[in-house]
């Protein structure tokens, strides 16, 4: 892997009066490397993408993004990222083509190269036959794709997404993702996003960072993540299900119980030996699953909840783009 | 490391580096606002109906009584309702950056890597190419209705829309920059159009006014332009050309200054 550093954060806080949505952070991002920024809803991801692209400034701490500080040289920073908002940021008024046409000149894209360059990232994204479609005509796929197009049409060392597949449907989450690798491994882009759907991260990112109420709380590989739980999934239910995990929590091969009404999940270690040990104590047992255990798990452990349990939806941006709560 | 109360990256330090895409960002922002001019039929259209209807329902209405120094009333608020439109369309204009709010499309320019004073430059042109090709519609239908009278005229009253509008766009970019939401629109109706324009002298001569109306059309910068268009018009000027345009660019200047700052505070 390349160990030149496309970002590095250092004890980053943002704080909305009293509010700490990001509260100190550190972290690195090696260039070339596809990363994810893990977190529910209101965790500070978009709060800090936000400082990040020279957005916001920071309460305290420092980045560096592509070489520049994001608080002394926004301008310099922004010209050296792409950006792809949660939410949709091209003009409806405009054609697809034309709206990379304005975004070329918006980033300083050179005149000589610049159609050719245009038509590679329409094509990229399979949008060539409907370029000049006015967006109002797009779908929310379509549109999705090509702000993916001008976020790297002016070849950005680093691009973020903020949740770049929300409320889209699986097959064209699949192919947006399928774009966005085919990029990064064409140009070397740093890739950095941020999402709530966990298999999504465990899939395509090389590294990520847990983030919860504005601090990180695991960083590394997904599979090593997985791999430090050290176990599978058990999903029982079960009528009396706090006797019943009460009995597991006892066991020491058992960690990160955690009951919902008359669920019970579990992590057992070495659970082809252990699961039959547990189930000769345990009575009264409806049902029982068992599944290597996923990023989720490794939320839970960190958390104590699930990731998707308490969304009070609703990030930094809508926070901002309220009138009624500046 | 480093701390700040506000909320807003300050933009000096790589400034001049930027430069080099200043005119570009003037320029893509000014070509979109053309764009979406040309294809919003809607905006075109009600904004020459509007002042047609002031000419012939008002103007027919009023003037089968009234004459103005030996004018028809119609020849004689004819160059007034002209700056009525350009009033209008600009700080409509103005208005739209709600709805470039609301169609997320703000977002991607104040994100570009371009300075705001560049956004609000490129903004400006669109505006007062905006306003010019609304107003020269209504120009030549008063051409056809002889209220323009040669085509040096008309050219002149284009030449003094660009001033007038250069002016009111950028006080229409100050007012959408600084709402938040649609909900300000009937305010900014009843207390800065209507009166901008009743008492810029459009309707009436501003000669022997009562005092409390004579200092609002003093204040007005929209009377000096209702001046211009009526010099260019009909040959006579209450306060003379050079100062006519000059209180007009001293105002532009002001609110341009007044236009970027509120444009840099923008938030996202």
């Amino acid at each position: 892997m390349n160990e030149k550093l496309a970002i590095s954060i250092e004890k980053l806080a943002k704080h909305f009066g009293a509010l700490h949505a990001v509260d100190g952070i550190s972290l690195t991002v090696h260039e070339g490397e596809i990363f994810a920024l893990l977190g529910p809803n209101g965790a500070g991801k978009t709060t800090t993408i936000s400082m990040l692209t020279g957005l916001l400034a920071p309460t305290s701490g420092s980045a560096n993004v592509a070489g520049f500080d994001v608080g002394r040289e926004p301008l310099r920073v922004r010209q050296q990222i792409g950006v792809v908002f949660q939410q949709p940021s091209v003009d409806d008024l405009l054609s697809g083509r034309e709206n990379l046409e304005m975004h070329a000149l918006l980033y300083n894209v050179p005149a000589k190269g610049r159609k050719e360059r245009i038509d590679e990232m329409i094509s990229l994204v399979g949008l060539t036959e409907r370029q000049h479609a006015r967006i109002k005509e797009y779908s929310g796929g379509m549109r999705k794709r090509l702000e993916i197009a001008r976020g790297i049409l002016h070849r950005p060392k680093v691009l973020f997404l903020d949740e770049p597949t929300t409320g889209l449907d699986p097959q064209t989450r699949q192919h947006i993702w399928e774009y966005i690798r085919k990029m990064s491994k064409l140009e070397g882009t740093t890739v950095v996003f941020t999402t709530h759907y966990l298999e999504e991260a465990e899939q395509f990112a090389e590294r990520v960072a847990i983030i919860d109420h504005g601090k990180i709380i695991a960083t590394g590989k997904p599979h090593e993540l997985v791999e430090e739980l050290g176990g599978d999934t058990i999903i029982l239910r079960a009528k009396k299900a706090k006797e019943v995990a009460a009995k597991i929590k006892k066991m020491a091969f058992a960690k990160s119980v955690k009951v919902d009404g008359e669920m019970i999940s579990a992590i057992i270690a070495n659970s082809h030996k252990n699961l039959p040990k547990l189930l000769r104590v345990l009575s009264g047992i409806e049902s029982i699953e068992i599944r290597p255990a996923t990023l989720n798990e490794v939320f839970i452990k960190y958390t104590g909840k699930g990731i998707r349990e308490d969304s009070a939806e609703g990030g930094f941006w809508e926070r901002m783009m309220n009138p009624n709560n500046r | 490391m480093h701390a700040r109360n506000s909320d807003l990256p300050e933009q000096p330090p790589d400034g001049n580096v930027i430069m080099m895409g200043y005119f570009d960002g003037v320029y893509a922002i000014w070509v979109r606002e053309i764009i979406v001019f040309m294809r919003e039929k809607e905006r075109v259209i009600s904004a020459v109906v509007t002042p047609l209807m002031w000419i012939f329902a008002v103007g027919g209405g009023l003037g089968a009584s009234v004459q103005i120094d030996g004018m028809s009333y119609q020849t004689f608020m004819f160059p007034g309702i002209a700056s009525m439109a350009i009033l209008f369309g600009s700080i409509f204009y103005g208005m739209y950056i709600i709805w470039d709010r609301k169609l997320d499309f703000l977002k991607e320019v104040l994100v570009a890597p371009v300075p705001r004073t560049a956004v609000f430059l490129g903004k400006m042109l669109g505006g007062v190419s905006d306003a010019l090709m609304q107003v020269t519609v209504l120009l030549l239908i008063g051409l056809a209705f002889g209220f323009v009278t040669s085509l040096p005229a008309l050219l002149l009253a284009i030449f003094f829309s660009a001033i007038i509008a250069m002016c009111m766009v950028s006080l229409g970019l100050i007012i959408g920059a600084n709402m938040k939401s649609p909900e300000g629109f009937n305010l900014v109706m009843s207390f800065v159009m209507w009166p901008m324009f009743m008492l810029s002298g459009a309707l009436f001569p501003v000669e022997n006014l009562p005092a409390y109306i004579n200092i609002i059309v003093t204040i007005n910068p929209l009377t000096y332009g209702v001046d211009l268009m009526r010099l260019a018009l009909l040959g006579t000027s209450q306060f003379g050309m050079l100062y006519d345009i000059g209180i007009l660019c001293f105002a532009t200047l002001v609110f341009a200054y007044i236009g970027s700052k509120s444009f840099e505070r923008m938030q996202i």
